[in-house]
């Protein structure tokens, strides 16, 4: 029998959300320095309501850093995040959900995963039991509901960490490179989620590496290079007519180094 | 050689012929043991887990002084005791000194800071790979701890058997606020001190060879809980 999961992502559909030009969350000159360092300078991002906003930049560029700003899980030492106009409070945090490169699974069996994130987000008995087969359904895990959370396989441990994530019932959903090593069948499984998520009307805030995905996935795109916003906008515009240096040598495959050694062109021992 | 033998041969003797005086002293040093173990679970599982977790002034001191009183000298903690315990001292009305309930509240103390060191220490590990997830779901203080002490519950298992060690083979706090009193306060380690003192080295050696086969039982036990809990697990 076929695992619902695993077919393919469903192709971007506009029908049942509602992506608007209203800002969902607002970062504001975001900064932040550890260890004497400097991460982020000055980030003003802004994430439309309905939309699925991707992160994109080479590594230590700020994705992830950037992505637990706008999360609230740690505070900016300058800057601020807004949430629909307020600022960001434990209270409205829980109006989103964010899954981790690697997921995060309590040790317990999958179905335990699920009942502790939903109680504690306060639902219990029939309720809560439905949601979790449900949650189980969509994310092809049925059959694997008594089985430890930690024995599965890289792609499972990843499907049930978004669909504890979605069963929360975020208005918006961050995720963190979520496909990192996993197989395309498995990316397949995860992208299928994301979507029908966003049919659903739940924003989404993805970091990838992977240019594929962002085109599979983006509508939005924010590129990050050295803890500054290289260039943003739409995906289309952002990979196909990139306007900065870093996104243009990320669409070229070419390995940009840094604004004085502009592409790999100018690198050691390069043929090019 | 030849009388370390016989004298092996007369302890085993001892343990099968299942020696009354012999069942009441080992009945008293579990009954000591496991109390204390528990009452120190109580309090150490839930305070250590709390210094592991939460971030509160003072709590780099906490941790530091849990670790130091892991070496706390079983004589000075039995002096402390005695002192409390003793006619003369605050506690002194309770009438609790050469009872198995001053032995028992001496060992707690003695066991308490291990079980809380080391559960701080595998609580603080836990927490700090599942503290962005409990943020991000808004897990609160209490189910915070909760769930830290449940997952960490197998690992917590063998802290709980480092302080049954230290426990069982505790001499000599127990012998200062218990006094070895024949059929009242004797216990196993107790009567080992007494016994070979008095040359009577059969039932010392008898004694401790119980002690290690109980210890070697409760450590089986506990083992094989865990290995079942886990194959269950992984079925």
């Amino acid at each position: 029998m076929r695992d619902l999961a695993f077919d393919m992502p469903a192709a971007p559909s506009s029908c049942h959300r509602t992506a608007t030009g209203e800002p969902i969350l607002e970062a504001r000159n975001l900064g932040f320095e550890a260890g004497g360092q400097r991460l982020l300078h000055g980030v003003d991002v802004s994430v439309r309501r309905g939309a699925r906003t991707l992160i994109m930049g080479p590594n230590g560029a700020g994705k992830s850093l950037l992505l637990r700003l706008m999360h609230g899980l740690i505070k900016p030492k300058e800057g601020e995040v807004l949430w629909q106009g307020s600022p960001l409070t434990k209270k409205t945090m829980r109006a989103q959900a964010m899954v981790f490169q690697r997921p995060v699974l309590l040790r317990r069996s999958v179905l335990a995963n699920l009942k502790f994130a939903l109680s504690v987000r306060g639902l219990q008995g029939r309720p809560r039991a439905e949601k979790i087969d449900q949650a189980l359904a969509s994310a092809g895990l049925s059959h694997l509901a008594h089985r430890p959370a930690r024995v599965l396989s890289g792609g499972e441990q990843q499907r049930l960490a978004v669909v504890r994530a979605l069963a929360c019932e975020p208005d918006l959903l961050f995720l963190d490179e979520p496909t990192a090593n996993l197989d395309p069948a498995s990316t397949a499984a995860i992208e299928k989620l994301v979507l029908e998520a966003n049919a659903q009307g739940i924003t989404i805030v993805l970091v990838t590496h992977d240019a594929g995905q962002a085109k599979r996935l983006g509508e939005d795109v924010i590129f990050l290079q050295d803890g500054r916003i290289a260039e943003t906008g739409p995906v289309d515009q952002v990979l196909n007519r990139p306007r900065s240096e870093p996104a243009r040598a990320w669409r070229d495959g070419r390995l940009y180094l840094g604004p004085d050694l502009h592409s790999v062109s100018s690198y050691p021992g390069s043929n090019t | 050689m030849d009388s370390f033998w016989s004298v092996l041969g007369g302890a085993f003797a001892l343990v099968f012929a299942l020696d009354p005086d012999l069942m009441e002293i080992i009945g008293l040093s579990m009954r000591v043991t496991l109390t204390a173990v528990f009452f120190a679970c109580l309090i150490g599982l839930p305070l250590g887990a709390a210094v592991g977790v939460f971030k509160f002034p003072g709590r780099t001191f906490l941790a530091v002084s849990l670790n130091a009183l892991m070496g706390l000298p079983p004589v000075v903690v039995g002096l402390v005791v005695y002192l409390l315990l003793s006619a003369s001292g605050p506690l002194g009305p309770l009438r609790l000194l050469y009872t198995p309930t001053a032995m028992i509240i001496a060992q707690m103390i003695i066991v308490t800071p291990i079980v809380a060191a080391l559960t701080r220490q595998v609580v603080d590990d836990l927490n700090r790979e599942y503290a962005e997830q409990f943020a991000s779901l808004g897990v609160g203080a209490i189910d915070r701890l909760v769930s830290l002490l449940w997952d960490a519950r197998y690992s917590l298992l063998t802290v709980a058997l480092a302080g049954f060690g230290r426990a069982v083979a505790e001499v000599g706090a127990v012998l200062i606020v218990g006094g070895n009193i024949n059929h009242v306060t004797r216990v196993m380690t107790t009567t080992i001190a007494l016994e070979t003192s008095k040359g009577n080295l059969q039932l010392a050696l008898a004694l401790g060879v119980i002690l290690l086969l109980i210890a070697f039982a409760v450590n089986a036990c506990v083992m094989a809980i865990r290995a079942t809990a886990v194959r269950a697990a992984y079925a």
